[in-house]
Protein backbone atom coordinates (compact mmCIF):
# COMPACT_ATOMS: atom_id res chain seq x y z
CA UNK A 1 0.00 0.00 0.00
CA UNK A 2 1.20 3.51 -0.81
CA UNK A 3 1.59 5.42 2.46
CA UNK A 4 1.68 9.17 2.79
CA UNK A 5 3.82 11.02 5.34
CA UNK A 6 1.02 11.31 7.91
CA UNK A 7 0.48 7.56 7.86
CA UNK A 8 4.17 7.03 8.46
CA UNK A 9 4.27 9.52 11.36
CA UNK A 10 1.35 7.74 13.00
CA UNK A 11 3.34 4.51 13.07
CA UNK A 12 6.83 5.80 13.85
CA UNK A 13 6.73 4.72 17.48
CA UNK A 14 5.49 1.21 16.69
CA UNK A 15 8.01 0.99 13.87
CA UNK A 16 10.87 1.86 16.23
CA UNK A 17 9.58 -0.69 18.76
CA UNK A 18 9.23 -3.25 15.99
CA UNK A 19 5.58 -3.91 16.75
CA UNK A 20 4.21 -3.26 13.26
CA UNK A 21 3.17 -6.09 10.95
CA UNK A 22 5.63 -7.26 8.32
CA UNK A 23 3.38 -5.79 5.66
CA UNK A 24 3.22 -2.37 7.29
CA UNK A 25 6.96 -2.43 7.93
CA UNK A 26 7.56 -3.04 4.25
CA UNK A 27 5.18 -0.21 3.30
CA UNK A 28 6.91 2.18 5.70
CA UNK A 29 10.33 1.22 4.42
CA UNK A 30 9.24 1.76 0.83
CA UNK A 31 8.10 5.26 1.81
CA UNK A 32 11.32 5.99 3.70
CA UNK A 33 13.39 5.09 0.67
CA UNK A 34 12.17 8.14 -1.19
CA UNK A 35 11.07 10.49 1.64
CA UNK A 36 13.93 12.30 3.30
CA UNK A 37 11.58 14.24 5.57
CA UNK A 38 10.18 11.09 7.18
CA UNK A 39 13.65 9.54 7.33
CA UNK A 40 14.89 12.59 9.22
CA UNK A 41 11.96 12.45 11.63
CA UNK A 42 12.60 8.76 12.24
CA UNK A 43 16.33 9.33 12.77
CA UNK A 44 15.79 12.26 15.12
CA UNK A 45 13.25 10.31 17.18
CA UNK A 46 15.60 7.36 17.43
CA UNK A 47 18.45 9.62 18.44
CA UNK A 48 16.31 11.11 21.20
CA UNK A 49 15.69 7.58 22.49
CA UNK A 50 19.38 6.72 22.34
CA UNK A 51 20.15 9.89 24.25
CA UNK A 52 17.44 9.13 26.81
CA UNK A 53 18.81 5.65 27.45
CA UNK A 54 22.32 7.05 27.90
CA UNK A 55 23.04 7.05 31.64
CA UNK A 56 24.71 10.46 31.38
CA UNK A 57 21.46 12.16 30.39
CA UNK A 58 19.40 11.22 33.41
CA UNK A 59 22.02 10.80 36.09
CA UNK A 60 21.52 9.61 39.62
CA UNK A 61 22.69 12.19 42.15
CA UNK A 62 26.29 11.70 43.24
CA UNK A 63 26.43 9.24 46.16
CA UNK A 64 22.78 8.23 45.78
CA UNK A 65 23.43 4.50 45.94
CA UNK A 66 25.72 4.78 48.97
CA UNK A 67 23.19 6.84 50.91
CA UNK A 68 20.36 4.50 49.94
CA UNK A 69 22.19 1.41 51.16
CA UNK A 70 23.24 3.15 54.37
CA UNK A 71 19.61 3.97 55.07
CA UNK A 72 18.58 0.41 54.27
CA UNK A 73 21.31 -0.94 56.54
CA UNK A 74 19.85 1.06 59.41
CA UNK A 75 16.39 -0.18 58.52
CA UNK A 76 17.48 -3.81 58.31
CA UNK A 77 19.30 -3.55 61.64
CA UNK A 78 16.08 -2.64 63.40
CA UNK A 79 14.32 -5.91 64.25
CA UNK A 80 11.02 -4.08 64.63
CA UNK A 81 11.02 -3.31 60.91
CA UNK A 82 11.29 -6.90 59.70
CA UNK A 83 9.25 -7.52 56.54
CA UNK A 84 5.66 -8.52 57.13
CA UNK A 85 3.03 -10.35 55.08
CA UNK A 86 -0.71 -9.99 55.27
CA UNK B 1 20.18 1.84 16.06
CA UNK B 2 17.20 -0.15 17.21
CA UNK B 3 15.77 0.70 20.55
CA UNK B 4 16.10 -2.92 21.65
CA UNK B 5 19.86 -2.56 21.58
CA UNK B 6 19.99 0.31 24.04
CA UNK B 7 18.27 -1.35 27.00
CA UNK B 8 19.55 -0.31 30.37
CA UNK B 9 22.35 -2.35 31.86
CA UNK B 10 20.45 -2.60 35.09
CA UNK B 11 17.49 -4.32 33.49
CA UNK B 12 19.91 -6.76 31.94
CA UNK B 13 21.55 -7.36 35.30
CA UNK B 14 18.18 -8.24 36.81
CA UNK B 15 17.32 -10.65 34.03
CA UNK B 16 17.82 -14.27 34.86
CA UNK B 17 18.05 -13.78 38.61
CA UNK B 18 15.98 -15.99 40.88
CA UNK B 19 14.15 -13.11 42.49
CA UNK B 20 11.44 -15.31 43.98
CA UNK B 21 14.18 -17.33 45.67
CA UNK B 22 15.90 -14.17 46.92
CA UNK B 23 12.64 -12.84 48.34
CA UNK B 24 11.88 -16.14 50.07
CA UNK B 25 15.31 -16.09 51.72
CA UNK B 26 14.89 -12.49 52.87
CA UNK B 27 11.53 -13.32 54.39
CA UNK B 28 13.06 -16.38 56.05
CA UNK B 29 15.54 -14.12 57.84
CA UNK B 30 18.43 -13.44 55.44
CA UNK B 31 17.42 -9.80 55.35
CA UNK B 32 20.82 -8.53 54.20
CA UNK B 33 19.97 -9.97 50.79
CA UNK B 34 17.52 -7.10 50.35
CA UNK B 35 20.49 -4.93 49.31
CA UNK B 36 21.14 -7.34 46.47
CA UNK B 37 17.48 -7.65 45.53
CA UNK B 38 16.98 -3.96 44.91
CA UNK B 39 20.37 -3.08 43.42
CA UNK B 40 19.26 -3.44 39.76
CA UNK B 41 16.28 -1.17 40.40
CA UNK B 42 17.86 1.81 42.17
CA UNK B 43 17.82 3.90 39.05
CA UNK B 44 14.28 2.94 38.05
CA UNK B 45 12.90 3.77 41.50
CA UNK B 46 14.71 7.11 41.63
CA UNK B 47 13.60 8.08 38.12
CA UNK B 48 10.01 7.03 38.83
CA UNK B 49 9.82 9.32 41.85
CA UNK B 50 11.73 12.03 39.98
CA UNK B 51 9.20 11.89 37.13
CA UNK B 52 6.56 12.91 39.67
CA UNK B 53 8.29 15.34 42.02
CA UNK B 54 10.76 16.75 39.48
CA UNK B 55 13.50 17.77 41.83
CA UNK B 56 16.53 15.82 42.97
CA UNK B 57 16.21 16.25 46.72
CA UNK B 58 12.61 15.10 46.96
CA UNK B 59 13.24 12.35 44.42
CA UNK B 60 16.07 10.96 46.53
CA UNK B 61 14.02 11.12 49.74
CA UNK B 62 11.07 9.51 47.98
CA UNK B 63 13.21 6.80 46.43
CA UNK B 64 14.70 5.92 49.83
CA UNK B 65 11.25 5.84 51.41
CA UNK B 66 9.96 3.64 48.58
CA UNK B 67 12.77 1.13 49.10
CA UNK B 68 12.18 1.10 52.87
CA UNK B 69 8.46 0.52 52.28
CA UNK B 70 9.22 -2.25 49.83
CA UNK B 71 11.33 -3.92 52.50
CA UNK B 72 8.72 -3.56 55.23
CA UNK B 73 5.96 -4.90 53.01
CA UNK B 74 7.95 -7.51 51.13
CA UNK B 75 5.78 -10.27 52.61
CA UNK B 76 2.84 -8.83 50.73
CA UNK B 77 4.49 -9.36 47.38
CA UNK B 78 2.75 -12.39 45.95
CA UNK B 79 4.63 -12.81 42.73
CA UNK B 80 1.54 -12.19 40.61
CA UNK B 81 3.39 -9.35 38.92
CA UNK B 82 7.11 -8.94 38.41
CA UNK B 83 8.99 -7.62 41.42
CA UNK B 84 10.11 -4.62 39.35
CA UNK B 85 6.47 -3.75 38.54
CA UNK B 86 5.49 -4.02 42.20
CA UNK B 87 8.44 -1.80 43.12
CA UNK B 88 7.52 0.74 40.43
CA UNK B 89 4.01 0.96 41.88
CA UNK B 90 5.41 1.60 45.35
CA UNK B 91 7.73 4.26 43.91
CA UNK B 92 4.84 5.99 42.15
CA UNK B 93 2.75 5.99 45.31
CA UNK B 94 5.66 7.42 47.24
CA UNK B 95 6.18 10.11 44.64
CA UNK B 96 2.53 11.09 44.68
CA UNK B 97 2.45 11.16 48.46
CA UNK B 98 5.52 13.35 48.52
CA UNK B 99 3.98 15.67 46.00
CA UNK B 100 0.82 16.03 48.07
CA UNK B 101 2.93 16.84 51.11
CA UNK B 102 4.75 19.45 49.13
CA UNK B 103 1.35 20.93 48.31
CA UNK B 104 2.24 21.70 44.78
CA UNK B 105 -1.25 22.46 43.71
CA UNK B 106 -0.15 23.50 40.29
CA UNK B 107 1.33 20.09 39.60
CA UNK B 108 -0.53 18.22 36.90
CA UNK B 109 -2.06 14.88 37.75
CA UNK B 110 -0.77 11.58 36.46
CA UNK B 111 -4.28 10.18 36.31
CA UNK B 112 -6.41 12.82 34.74
CA UNK B 113 -6.38 13.19 30.98
CA UNK B 114 -4.81 16.42 29.89
CA UNK B 115 -6.55 18.77 27.57
CA UNK B 116 -6.09 17.86 23.96
CA UNK B 117 -5.19 14.25 24.57
CA UNK B 118 -7.16 13.20 21.54
CA UNK B 119 -5.42 15.66 19.28
CA UNK B 120 -2.79 14.39 16.93
CA UNK B 121 0.79 15.39 17.59
CA UNK B 122 2.69 15.88 14.40
CA UNK B 123 6.47 15.65 14.38
CA UNK B 124 8.63 18.55 13.27
CA UNK B 125 10.08 18.32 9.77
CA UNK B 126 13.81 18.48 10.12
CA UNK B 127 15.43 18.90 6.79
CA UNK B 128 18.97 19.36 8.02
CA UNK B 129 19.02 16.56 10.60
CA UNK B 130 21.44 14.55 8.53
CA UNK B 131 23.82 17.46 8.60
CA UNK B 132 24.16 17.21 12.36
CA UNK B 133 27.34 15.39 13.23
CA UNK B 134 27.06 12.46 15.59
CA UNK B 135 29.21 14.38 18.06
CA UNK B 136 26.27 16.73 18.52
CA UNK B 137 24.64 13.99 20.57
CA UNK B 138 27.55 14.28 22.97
CA UNK B 139 26.82 17.91 23.73
CA UNK B 140 25.86 18.71 27.28
CA UNK B 141 23.37 21.30 26.07
CA UNK B 142 21.42 18.68 24.21
CA UNK B 143 21.20 16.47 27.28
CA UNK B 144 20.03 19.45 29.28
CA UNK B 145 17.43 20.30 26.64
CA UNK B 146 16.18 16.72 26.69
CA UNK B 147 15.94 16.68 30.49
CA UNK B 148 13.98 19.91 30.41
CA UNK B 149 11.71 18.70 27.61
CA UNK B 150 10.95 15.46 29.47
CA UNK B 151 10.35 17.34 32.73
CA UNK B 152 7.87 19.57 30.94
CA UNK B 153 5.86 16.76 29.34
CA UNK B 154 2.37 16.43 30.81
CA UNK B 155 2.50 13.93 33.69
CA UNK B 156 0.68 11.07 31.98
CA UNK B 157 3.14 11.13 29.10
CA UNK B 158 6.22 11.75 31.23
CA UNK B 159 5.73 8.68 33.39
CA UNK B 160 5.13 6.37 30.43
CA UNK B 161 8.10 7.76 28.52
CA UNK B 162 10.38 7.26 31.52
CA UNK B 163 9.18 3.72 32.21
CA UNK B 164 9.54 2.66 28.59
CA UNK B 165 12.45 4.61 27.20
CA UNK B 166 14.51 5.35 30.29
CA UNK B 167 13.91 2.33 32.50
CA UNK B 168 13.48 -0.11 29.64
CA UNK B 169 10.21 -1.56 30.98
CA UNK B 170 8.11 -3.32 28.35
CA UNK B 171 4.57 -2.37 27.38
CA UNK B 172 2.93 -5.01 29.60
CA UNK B 173 4.99 -4.02 32.65
CA UNK B 174 4.27 -0.34 32.08
CA UNK B 175 0.55 -1.02 31.70
CA UNK B 176 0.53 -3.09 34.90
CA UNK B 177 2.44 -0.46 36.89
CA UNK B 178 0.11 2.33 35.76
CA UNK B 179 -3.12 0.31 35.83
CA UNK B 180 -4.00 1.16 32.23
CA UNK B 181 -4.33 -1.02 29.15
CA UNK B 182 -1.47 -1.77 26.80
CA UNK B 183 -2.95 0.09 23.89
CA UNK B 184 -3.13 3.25 26.00
CA UNK B 185 0.55 2.81 26.85
CA UNK B 186 1.42 2.62 23.14
CA UNK B 187 -0.72 5.61 22.21
CA UNK B 188 0.66 7.80 24.98
CA UNK B 189 4.23 6.70 24.37
CA UNK B 190 3.91 7.63 20.71
CA UNK B 191 2.56 11.03 21.64
CA UNK B 192 5.31 11.57 24.21
CA UNK B 193 8.01 10.72 21.68
CA UNK B 194 6.48 12.98 19.05
CA UNK B 195 6.21 15.84 21.55
CA UNK B 196 9.90 15.44 22.36
CA UNK B 197 10.88 15.22 18.71
CA UNK B 198 8.94 18.37 18.00
CA UNK B 199 10.40 20.15 20.97
CA UNK B 200 14.02 19.16 20.36
CA UNK B 201 14.10 19.44 16.58
CA UNK B 202 14.33 23.24 16.47
CA UNK B 203 16.93 23.16 19.21
CA UNK B 204 19.10 20.90 17.14
CA UNK B 205 18.53 22.91 14.01
CA UNK B 206 19.48 26.20 15.54
CA UNK B 207 22.48 25.01 17.50
CA UNK B 208 24.05 22.66 14.98
CA UNK B 209 26.64 24.26 12.76
CA UNK B 210 25.30 24.51 9.23
CA UNK B 211 27.27 22.54 6.71
CA UNK B 212 26.88 22.34 3.02
CA UNK B 213 25.91 18.92 1.85
CA UNK B 214 23.03 17.09 0.33
CA UNK B 215 20.42 19.23 2.04
CA UNK B 216 22.31 22.43 1.36
CA UNK B 217 21.82 21.79 -2.32
CA UNK B 218 18.09 21.25 -2.12
CA UNK B 219 15.96 23.96 -3.73
CA UNK B 220 14.15 24.92 -0.52
CA UNK B 221 17.26 25.44 1.59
Amino acid sequence: MELNCKHVWAHISDYIDDTVTAELRADIERHLEHCEICSAILDSTRNILVLTADDRTFELPMGFSKRLHERLARELADEGNAPVGN
Amino acid sequence: MRRATVKSGEATAAAGRDEAGLIARILAGEKELFHELIRPYERMVYMTVFAIVRNETDAEDGAQDAMVNAYRHLGKFRGESKFSTWLATIAMNEGRQKLRKLKRAKEDSLDEPVQGEEQEVTPAPLTDWREIPLEALERKELREALRTAVAELPGIYRQIFMFRDLDGMNVAETAAALGINENMVKVRLHRARMMLQKRLAPFLKTTAPARKGFWGRMPWS
